[in-house]
């Protein structure tokens, strides 16, 4: 009987623990989601109280940038006199270089392997009129890093460098653009896996360009 | 499979092919037009080239599919061209082949980027012909053989 007793109250003692120290913990990660949300963004948390919409257009310029970053886009987006390949981002094979106007050269151009479509047969991607982007339009540094935030949209709005587009033909760019569209429908590589795709849908993409045109364009200040 | 009318070299060609069959094997197998090689099969190489359109274009990724109307010019046409036949005469001249399995897609290049530039420099011929690969390493030759039929057509 005082052996059942004593079992039972260590079981009431061993419950009574488990629930403090859930709490505890609860409470913990709580915090530091919340710490970590305000930490990753401080200047757009001072700036949703003086201004919402900006900060909006902050938080939705920082999705864009994770779309532009992301292989599939910046990899035609370089500094250098070449385009890169795969998600690593390595030169693009096979001598490739930039040519005059960002469409290789004659005899070794763009469009010499890359067609309108993807050739998922033998795993070379295409998409309408293939070539790099201009060089105003890097994204990258000379080393190959990509540039920063605040430097991508300085030279994304600034019109003298993105073939004079204001917000709305951005937006519209964004929507429409064959090439832009061909990162989310980027075919299959040689060995027959899908590309990886831009961390971004391309709706989710399109509505972040929508509230950033709205909220002005703004561009993150340089860390 | 399905039918696909080519125009190659100037004449229509008919031909049944799965679609994903790249061009170099419908010239190859369907068409017994040998001239164009198959080197590597992932377009490093430049063994295969061919035009499409006038663009010089590795036949060895390109499906059979995606071709439609375009205009294919492979080596057996290339001498109907004035360049061709300057580049042809060239080559000849200046006894640029070794073993010759590369020369096809070498004579390809070199035309497509005589008819882009009539005086190319050395960093022109480096950078159009950077993607055609000699094993032998005829490279020197090659580079004479260009500016000689540059000068022929001037």
């Amino acid at each position: 009987m005082l052996a059942n007793r004593r079992l039972l109250c260590r079981i009431f003692v061993l419950i009574l623990i488990a629930f403090a120290t859930y709490a505890v913990l609860s409470t913990r990660a709580n915090n530091i989601h919340r710490s970590k949300t305000s930490a990753a963004d401080p200047k757009i948390n001072k700036m949703a109280t003086a201004d919402p919409k900006l900060a909006d257009g902050l938080a939705a310029w920082k999705q864009i940038y994770s779309v532009m970053i992301s292989p599939r886009c910046i990899n035609c987006h370089t500094a250098t006199n070449y385009p890169q390949q795969g998600d690593d981002r390595h030169r693009h094979f096979a001598n490739v270089v930039r040519g005059r106007e960002g469409r290789g050269v004659p005899a070794l151009s763009c469009i010499g392997c890359h067609q309108e479509v993807n050739a998922d047969s033998t795993g070379v991607p295409g998409g309408p009129d293939w070539h790099l982007a201009p060089l105003s339009m890097r994204w990258q540094d000379k080393n190959d890093r990509p540039l920063s935030s605040a430097a991508v949209c300085r030279s994304v709005t600034d019109k003298s460098k993105n073939e004079n587009m204001d917000g709305r033909a951005l937006l519209t760019h964004h929507q429409e653009a064959g090439l832009v569209l061909w990162a989310w429908n980027p075919g299959r590589r040689p060995d027959g896996t899908m590309r990886t795709v831009p961390p971004l849908t391309h709706t989710e993409f399109v509505n972040a360009t929508r509230t950033w045109v709205e909220a002005g364009t703004p561009c993150p200040r340089e860390k | 499979m399905a039918t696909y009318q080519l125009n190659v070299n100037g004449q229509t060609k008919k031909v049944d092919a799965d679609p994903s069959t790249p061009l170099l094997w419908v010239l190859r197998e369907e068409l017994k037009m040998t001239g164009t090689k198959y080197g590597c099969g992932i377009s490093a190489c430049g063994a295969c080239t061919v035009h499409l359109n006038g663009v010089a274009t590795r036949s060895c990724i390109v499906p059979v599919s995606l071709i439609g109307d375009q205009k294919i010019i492979a080596i057996e046409g290339i001498g109907a061209d004035p360049v061709g036949r300057a580049v042809q005469s060239a080559w000849v001249e200046k006894d640029v082949v070794q073993c010759g399995y590369c020369q096809s897609g070498q004579i390809m290049s070199a035309v497509a980027l005589l008819k882009a530039t009539s005086k190319p420099t050395d960093t022109n011929i480096e950078e159009s012909m950077g993607g055609n690969l000699c094993r032998c390493a005829t490279y020197v030759r090659i580079r004479e053989a260009i500016k000689r039929a540059a000068e022929q057509l001037t």
